[in-house]
């Protein structure tokens, strides 16, 4: 039997051992990235559910400046606290947009009342169609959409408070 | 004082294993003859950790909520079974109960171990000692299962209720003997490639526990993979997931182990071979236990993640295999093989065997760290499917299982017998079931169709061995052979009846509704909710008919309150030609339900097969233990007489 035979073993184990420490030494990124990053927002056109809010439309999204947009809903236990933590952020000057899933007009009033009212817009996705196009499959999720209607970030889950730094650089980079 | 007990029961016990390596070291430098003190202390060793285990058991049934491992996965609303269950449901009560069974074997060793030298048993308990003197620090330093919480909660955070199931309390413990069976073939091989005396005596004694650790691990990954299918209702037998990967490597270690053994036991051939399998073989249980523990892949089997551990363990690993790799390349040289073979024979049989086993091996442990590798290369995360794995293993399984049939047949050294002779029925069989799929399901895919073929051959094949001899007169070990090439055959129909025909159903329904699926006509009757000890749940009622008479199934979606979490309990219905398998899912906003409803023909033939191969090797194990028990004596005195 070779030298190099009898050594193969031992070099194949030493070569897995440095992988795997490698693995455990760097801080593994449990973030899913959306795959919509980067890309366009899917066209929309949703209707308005308030009275007193505009509605919100793809369109609306391409401004020219960077938006927060905000799914979420007034049945959504998360999206309580979060709220308080997009008013924070509505203060340090981010336009943010919202997209009402599966909701009604009575209990959206009562959430923002009682809550905060944060959002320049809210679209009423009763049917959660655009928010499967948005590649969201619950709420609340956030998105940093560009000038150009591009998006730039998804948030999945509730935006904390240690998150607000990062959400602003995002928007940022975003500009 | 119960938990105090437990953990000053482990301090002195790692003082022994310490002691126990100390005393091997000391005799193969000296020569002296230490295996009586070391008999001895192995034995208290196994018992000072038995203690340990039977009061984490104690803490667990009482509901020491003062005990922060009981705290953290145990309820006092559990269920008594699987209060006792949960003492091994979680990482530190693991590690516990491998270090239990580790040291246990130990004690076995020193009281078993009469067939090879005394030089040879005092190393390989060594070597076992140092494995345990590892493990023993783990727990000591990272992971004290005993430790205290002060105040002592008012109640426990529960079990995850997929776990709270008659599988919870044997999975576990079954593939952890496995593992650690596989141990002590390590510890064998470390010690004879020490003293150099790897022969046919070192084989005889290793084999009954590879045996025992392969029947194990079989039957461990068998009831794993039937768990799995009826408490996850996504109606699948095997995922692929890294944490089933980490079962099925020191499985397929062990089956090649296993088979390499009888050549080193019948012929002392293979020397450095199976010396380097059965390092091979622990050292993936001991990849498996680390993929498991570190939660260093993704995998749908959620555990404790914990980076120190993780480091821990990978230290272990290192050490342990780095050790044992380095002694081989050192000592391999060394090895004298034994009696030479011819081309066709029995042990070229075994050694294709092998060589495709090993592939196999490759080509799971790849597919299971890849994903790794290419993250540490590219930074690009990705998944490796069952796509790959089904289409690289399947013709290789296949490949092997057609080898099974022939193999058994070979003679030793050389054969000049035409071997495929007495093959033509099975053959004959085979061409059969390859012209019915043909004619009657022209469209099947090509895997599922030469799985039918390969089986209906080797379930003929698997008896030829027993043709031309009275069966009665042949060896235990012979007919457990037979049986578990037979449960291969047998498992290989229930997974081609399942890839090919199984039929599946996706429907949203309301009340009344009926639905088809295969033969099954299948009525939504009634929708209500129910409630357990410490669950609620939706339960439907299902109203099932084919040609005649109406069954009813009941599948629940059951929501558990602490933790709060959902699941999904399958109904499944056994018939003897397949399984109706039913699962009730969400109510959407109209007031229907989710129902998924599968028919699977012959699916619960993988399983019987696979306790079909378990039987065999529990068949091949009594036989193997039957002659070590009842005719000692007599090889002793056969040995004396020709090496006088």
């Amino acid at each position: 039997m070779s030298r190099a035979v009898r050594f193969a073993p031992l070099v194949f184990l030493l070569a897995i051992i440095a992988a795997l420490v490698w693995r455990l030494a760097t801080p593994v990124d449990s973030n899913v990235h959306s795959t919509l990053e980067g890309k366009p927002l899917p066209a929309f056109d949703l209707p308005p559910i308030l009275p007193s809010k505009p509605a919100l439309s793809s369109a609306d999204l391409a401004t020219g400046r960077p938006h927060l947009v905000n799914v979420f809903a007034s049945w959504c236990v998360p999206c309580v606290t979060e709220v308080k933590v997009l008013q924070a952020l509505k203060e340090r000057g981010v336009p943010i947009d919202g997209i009402a899933i599966r909701d009604r007009a009575p209990d959206l009033a009562d959430f923002l009342a009682r809550n905060g009212d944060p959002y320049e817009r809210i679209g009423s996705d009763s049917q959660s169609r655009v928010q499967i196009s948005l590649g969201s499959s619950g709420v609340p999720e956030s998105f940093v959409v560009d000038g150009k209607g591009v998006i730039r970030f998804q948030q999945i889950g509730p935006i904390e408070a240690s998150d607000v730094p990062m959400i602003l650089s995002k928007i940022e980079q975003a500009r | 004082m119960i938990a105090e007990t437990g953990l000053a029961a482990l301090w002195p016990a790692a003082g022994l294993a310490l002691l126990q390596f100390v005393l091997m070291i000391v005799a193969l430098r000296s020569g002296a003859d230490v295996r009586r003190a070391m008999r001895s202390i192995a034995v208290v060793q196994g018992v000072l950790t038995l203690v340990a285990f039977a009061m984490l058991l104690i803490v667990f049934a009482r509901s020491d909520m003062s005990v922060a491992l009981v705290f953290e996965n145990s309820n006092s609303a559990k269920p008594f079974i699987y209060k006792v269950a949960g003492a091994w449901g979680n990482h530190e009560g693991s590690m516990l109960m491998w270090v239990t069974i580790l040291a246990a074997a130990g004690a076995f060793v020193a009281l078993l171990a009469h067939r090879t030298s005394e030089r040879t048993t005092v190393a390989a308990l060594g070597a076992q000692a140092v494995l345990a003197l590892g493990f023993y620090a783990f727990l000591l330093i990272a992971s004290n299962p005993f430790a205290r919480l002060w105040p002592a909660p008012m109640d426990g955070q529960g079990l995850n209720p997929l776990l709270q199931d008659p599988g919870l309390a044997f999975h576990p413990p079954t593939l952890y003997l496995g593992y650690v069976g596989l141990s002590v073939a390590f510890s064998f091989a470390v010690g004879a490639l020490l003293t150099g005396e790897v022969d046919s005596r070192l084989a005889r004694a290793m084999r009954p526990w590879v045996l025992g650790a392969w029947v194990l691990l079989t039957l461990g990954i068998t009831a794993g993979s039937y768990w799995a299918y009826y408490e996850l209702g996504w109606g699948g037998y095997w995922f692929w997931d890294p944490v089933e990967n980490a079962s099925l490597m020191p499985w397929l270690a062990a089956t090649a182990l296993l088979h390499s053994i009888n050549v080193l036991a019948a012929r002392g051939a293979l020397k450095a071979w199976t010396m380097m399998l059965a390092v091979i073989a622990f050292s993936m249980s001991m990849v498996g236990t680390f993929l498991v523990r570190s939660g260093i892949l993704t995998s749908v089997h959620a555990f404790a993640i914990d980076p120190q551990r993780g480091t821990f363990l990978l230290a272990l690993l290192a050490i342990y295999v780095g050790a044992a790799f380095t002694l081989f390349a050192v000592r391999a040289p060394g090895l004298k093989e034994g009696a030479p073979f011819e081309l066709v024979s029995r042990e070229s049989g075994l050694v294709v065997n092998n060589l495709i086993l090993s592939v196999v091996l490759g080509v799971v442990f790849v597919g299971t760290l890849y994903p790794l590798f290419v993250e540490a290369v590219s930074g690009e995360k990705l998944s490796v499917g069952a796509p790959y794995f089904d289409a690289v293993a399947g013709p290789l399984a296949l490949l092997l299982a057609i080898l099974v049939g022939i193999g058994p047949l070979i003679a030793w050294r050389r054969e000049r017998r035409p071997v495929f002779k007495p093959l033509a029925i099975p053959a004959l069989l085979g061409v059969t079931a390859l012209a019915i799929t043909i004619i009657l399901a022209p469209g099947m895919r090509i895997l599922p169709r030469l799985g039918f073929t390969v089986s209906a051959y080797l379930a003929a094949a698997s008896f030829l061995p027993l043709v031309k001899r009275n069966p009665l007169r042949a060896p235990l070990a012979t007919w457990g052979m037979v049986v578990a090439h037979f449960g291969i055959a047998v498992a290989l129909v229930g997974m081609a009846a399942n890839a090919a025909f199984s039929s599946e159903r996706l429907a949203i329904a309301k009340p009344g509704d009926i639905l088809t699926v295969g033969p099954w006509a299948v009525q939504l009757a009634d929708v209500t909710p129910t409630a357990g000890k410490n669950w609620t749940a939706i339960e439907a009622e299902l109203r099932a008919s084919r040609s005649s008479g109406v069954i009813t199934l009941a599948p629940e979606s059951r929501f558990y309150s602490d933790p709060p979490t959902e699941t999904s309990e399958s109904a499944i219905r056994t018939f003897w030609n397949g399984q109706l398998y039913t699962v009730i899912g969400k109510q959407d906003v109209s007031g229907a339900w989710q129902l998924r409803l599968w028919w699977k023909p012959f699916v619960t033939l993988i399983w019987a097969g696979g306790a079909l191969i378990a039987i065999g090797g529990a068949l091949a194990l009594l036989g193997r233990l039957w002659r070590l028990v009842w005719r000692p004596r007599r090889e002793h005195d056969w040995r004396r007489e020709r090496y006088a």
